[in-house]
């Protein structure tokens, strides 16, 4: 997909002047963060099994090698076939080769984001290979040609009115008078024309919230069910998974499990957790013919022994982005690529690069709300701040900026000088600030009083003050 | 602290003033002083104090947030307690500048050191002094913004309602989602001014709804935005430090005025 995150700013221009978007951000709290709380509060150790979840996968991550060989060695004992990918492309190559080992025409596609990373829709569809993509929320959005807008939500960004008018504009074979006022009725209506599809698929590809060392399995959470029908009824499944799912025990799975459901969408667990291990066996009622896994790195493992190796943690909740006061301003499509929110934020830099993708940790308040929601602790703005540090270091941010930044540090490293242009600064604000004590407009503040007033000073600084009354102490330690 | 016969009873507390109360609001920086000492402190304001080195930290800057940071070490650490008035720069003081010197070996230890003393006005008051009550008096209705690095960072939620509970006269309505961001930010709110702007009519929304005539919160920069805001749309609701309430001294006009 195309990469506008460098155009950040103007992405969010036009998603704060877009009233569909606002009015589809507005159920976000209802949806996600209320929920969220409340199954949290029901269970008491809940901080405990972040803790719990936080050292599992620390644990892999720093054994990572180890439990991927591990791995590959249990997919293949049970009939799989493991492929290695250090890239998109290689990725994108890998599946089209599987798919055209079975002259495969459509792939039904249960949801993946790491399929977006790497562009297989487009991919496939250029190769002559028809994708599918069968969660609700995806296939909405590829209905209308979009790209998710949210990790678990892909659609969070639309109005129920918005997907009644795509159904009938592309459900042509359907009767125009039936009705689809409810949710239901779109639901229904999706998985009646999505049945056909399941048994038209050679391929289905499924994305993976884990991969077990110990038994070679991998694991996806659904709530419809799509993802069940997508990797028994074709031929061939087809799992894509980075190599961070990684997990050494089905017992470690089951910890994140249970911290996973309720950070995303506040239920204890998802309606489905399906676990797949190789192909169909003999006696076997159902399941594919050929188990494949695409093991992708694409810039995960140059994440390893960094400041941003927490990353890696991630479980792919959604809680950073539900709880981002940035992300309910603008959604999800204007950090312009797959990963939006604070978590894009620190990502998105890693595997596209900090000269595209550096708006993105920019534009964060640093309120913390994000860390203090993650269930695997990972400190986001932290590493937003190691993101800018990286830029400031590169000379990436603009020029004014810079040296604003450097004329006002070269004065602050200097308490005498300090005082003084404080002094200055503040008399001359306070003089112009009359008796309304605010500024409508204020030279080299037009950010700041475009939409609000700037507050004038009172009349002296502090530390004038303070001499004055003899409080300022001059010395080091007595 | 290791010659505790030869040290006066009372605890010795720098005020770090921070470089927005210094420049634009001393009333607050006054309040504080008049609250420490009211709860047995004695205190002095080092001279040497600039700016916590926020702007530059979170612009990417550590060269010169290093500097900034062994200034402030070196101008406060002898001091038994450090308090802010605000806790974002607390938090940084406490929190971040012994992530910033950490590995040094001059600096680490007393960054270490130096964080212990740490603490923002309100909690210092209650949980370090044990305030659990001010003498001031109020006839109004006010509302209390959690900002977000105290919130967060510090653990300062209960402490300035504590506070304003025993104000006589004072009733304390709560603004749906006090423990959102009020899109400040430091320098986020002029590098993105649209999405800052979104943020804060947010709140302003919040703190009209809620039926409040003072709005009050422990960070200046929190409530320069608000009240910023608060006067452009034309609201009432007038705005100011948790500290000038709590010390009484609520004759300077509100920030950025009345509406």
């Amino acid at each position: 997909m195309e990469i506008t995150s460098p155009a950040f700013k103007q992405n969010s221009a036009a998603a704060l002047a877009d009233g569909q978007l606002q009015k589809a951000l507005g159920n976000v709290r209802a949806g996600f963060i209320d929920k969220r709380r409340k199954a949290i509060d029901a269970l008491p150790e809940f901080e405990q099994l972040r803790d719990n979840a936080r050292d599992i996968k620390d644990h892999a991550l720093a054994h990572l090698d180890l439990y991927l060989e591990a791995y590959e060695a249990k997919v293949l004992a049970s009939g799989g076939k493991v492929h290695w990918a250090e890239s998109a492309e290689d990725a994108r190559r890998i599946v089209i080769d599987i798919c055209k080992s079975v002259n495969a025409r459509t792939v039904t596609k249960g949801k993946s984001m790491i399929t977006e990373e790497i562009g297989l829709n487009d991919f496939l569809s250029e190769n002559g290979v028809r994708p599918v993509e069968t969660d609700l929320g995806e296939y909405i959005i590829q209905l209308r040609n979009e790209h998710p807008s949210h990790i678990i939500a892909p659609a969070v960004h639309l109005n129920k009115e918005q997907v009644e008018a795509d159904f009938r504009r592309v459900h042509t074979h359907l009767p125009d008078t039936r009705s689809l006022e409810e949710p239901e009725a779109l639901l229904d209506e999706a998985r009646t024309v999505l049945r056909e599809e399941y048994f038209r698929a050679d391929v289905g590809i499924t994305g993976a919230n884990f991969l077990v060392a110990e038994t070679g399995s991998s694991i996806i959470v659904t709530n419809e069910g799509n993802g069940d029908m997508t990797q028994i009824l074709p031929r061939i499944h087809v799992v894509m998974a980075s190599i961070e799912k990684i997990v050494p025990t089905l017992e470690d799975a089951a910890q994140i499990l249970r911290v996973l459901a309720r950070s995303a969408t506040g239920q204890e667990m998802s309606v489905y957790t399906t676990l797949s291990t190789g192909p169909r066996r003999a006696g076997d009622p159902d399941g594919p013919e050929e188990y494949h896994v695409v093991l992708l790195d694409n810039g995960r493992s140059a994440m390893l022994g960094t400041e941003f190796q927490d990353m890696l943690r991630c479980i792919r909740c959604g809680a950073c982005m539900n709880h981002c006061p940035v992300y309910h301003a603008v959604g999800g499509h204007a950090y312009g690529w797959v990963y939006p929110g604070p978590m894009g934020a620190v990502l998105t830099p890693s595997l596209i690069g900090v000269d595209k993708g550096g708006q993105l940790p920019n534009a964060s308040t640093f309120c913390g709300r994000c860390e203090s929601v993650c269930p695997m602790h990972i400190p986001l703005p932290k590493m937003m701040r190691h993101w800018r540090e990286r830029e400031f270091e590169r000379g990436l941010n603009p020029a004014t900026q810079r040296y604003g930044l450097k004329l006002w540090a070269f004065v602050a490293r200097r308490p005498a000088l300090y005082r003084l242009a404080t002094s200055l600064t503040v008399r001359a604000l306070a003089l112009f600030g009359g008796r309304r004590h605010r500024f409508r407009a204020l030279p080299l503040a037009g950010g700041w009083t475009k939409y609000r007033d700037f507050p004038a000073p009172e009349a002296r600084t502090f530390m004038q003050l303070a001499k004055e009354k003899g409080l300022a102490a001059k010395g080091r330690a007595p | 602290m290791n010659d505790r016969a030869s040290k006066p009873a009372a605890p010795r507390v720098g005020l770090f003033v921070t470089c927005l109360v210094d420049l634009f609001r001393p009333t607050v920086g006054f309040a504080a002083i008049k609250l420490l000492e009211e709860a047995g402190c004695v205190v002095e304001v080092p001279l040497a104090q600039t700016c916590c080195g926020q702007p530059a930290y979170n612009s990417g800057d550590r060269a010169d947030t290093r500097a900034m940071a062994e200034n402030t070490i070196q101008a406060f650490e002898h001091f038994d307690f450090v308090v802010a008035p605000s806790g974002s720069c607390a938090g940084m003081l406490k929190l971040h500048y012994p992530d910033l010197l950490k590995g040094d070996a001059g600096w680490e230890a007393r960054a270490l050191a130096f964080s212990d003393k740490v603490h923002e006005l309100t909690s210092f008051l209650v949980d370090v002094c044990g305030l659990t009550g001010v003498a001031a008096t109020l006839g109004d209705t006010v509302t209390y913004h959690d900002s977000c690095s105290g919130l967060r960072e510090l653990g300062v939620r209960a402490q300035p309602r504590r506070l304003l509970a025993s104000i006589e006269g004072v009733r304390l309505v709560e603004m749906r989602e006090a423990d959102v961001c009020c899109g400040f930010g430091g320098t986020f709110c002029v590098k993105y001014p649209d999405i800052s702007n979104a943020i804060v009519t947010k709140k302003t929304e919040a703190i009209d709804a809620s039926g409040a005539k003072t709005l009050l919160a422990g960070d200046l920069g929190c409530l320069m935005n608000m009240a910023g805001k608060l006067r452009r749309q034309g609201s009432k609701v007038e705005v100011r430090h948790v500290a000038e309430v709590l010390a009484g001294m609520t004759d300077t006009p509100p920030i950025a005025g009345r509406g």
